[in-house]
């Protein structure tokens, strides 16, 4: 194979891209994946030193993080961070923000009702129901469990 | 003074299931709801089968706060219903555990539509 030809070129972009593709968006993913978690770490304990309750610090993490992600979604910021995080802001719970103000934003023009309020719900809508749905699966088997079996 | 290890684990576990979803991503033809929506199932599944406490205790953020977290909040919340109220629990934990969040983005989200101007998808 000749690979200063056009031919050798696009064989050797083929043979290389994708794999190093996947390996750039694997260590991007990684890493930005554990920096949200580890400022989620942070910041509880920031809250716990501010003399917030366990149970309450921890919800006002997820806000917070919400929030931030949502409002990185407003401005435009999120989805050029996404294009080299991939998955490591996907998966957190800035993942869930964003899709939902990501929706609500682009549905906006289309009304207020049919429009932002049905598609707000359109990728969070099915993580909400089958998340649902794994819970009462779960509670019928943890009744049954708990209140006839022993 | 934070815990240095435990900072670590928190990084490497959070940094863990996002490379998960990555390869996922890349390798097979699972979108990105996909993948949210096996996250929050596996969630409830590891917290039904006691994996969750577990992992909590050694990773904590890094395991509370990609979306397996939110799924187990879900399965706390139906647990502690049921144990609390019985029967109905199975109806009313999996939500009422989860509001803050869900009410959270969702308020954040209609606040800033309404302030700017439809775009491009920012997704």
């Amino acid at each position: 194979m000749d690979i200063y030809s056009l031919e050798g070129k696009k064989e050797i972009i083929k043979r290389y891209s994708p794999k190093t593709r996947i390996l750039r968006n694997s260590v991007f993913a990684f890493i930005f994946g554990g920096l949200i978690c580890l400022s989620a770490e942070l910041l509880r304990y920031l809250y716990l030193w501010l003399n917030i309750e366990e149970k309450d610090a921890l919800s006002l993490v997820g806000v917070t993080l919400i929030f931030i992600a949502s409002l990185l979604t407003a401005l435009g910021l999120f989805d050029r961070i996404a294009r080299y995080s991939g998955a490591g802001t996907l998966v957190p719970i800035t993942g869930f923000s964003n899709s939902v103000t990501s929706q609500a934003l682009d549905a906006r023009s289309e009304g207020l009702v049919m429009g932002l309020g049905a598609k707000i719900f359109t990728v969070s809508g099915p993580v909400i129901l089958w998340g649902i749905a794994s819970g009462v699966l779960y509670g019928i088997i943890y009744y049954i469990y708990l209140y006839i079996i022993r | 003074m934070p815990d240095y290890l435990n900072l670590f684990l928190v990084f490497l576990m959070g940094g863990f299931l996002s490379l998960i979803a990555q390869i996922l991503i890349d390798l097979t033809r699972l979108t990105p709801a996909r993948i949210l929506v096996a996250y929050v199932c596996s969630g409830v599944f590891l917290y039904a089968t006691g994996a969750y406490d577990t992992l909590y205790k050694i990773f904590g953020a890094g395991v509370a706060t990609p979306l397996i977290g939110f799924g187990a909040a879900i399965g706390r919340g139906v647990r502690e219903a049921i144990e609390k109220n019985g029967a109905i629990g199975i109806l009313s934990g999996g939500l009422s555990a989860t509001a803050t969040g869900i009410t959270a983005a969702l308020i954040f989200a209609l606040f800033f539509s309404l302030f700017t101007k439809g775009g491009a998808k920012r997704m």
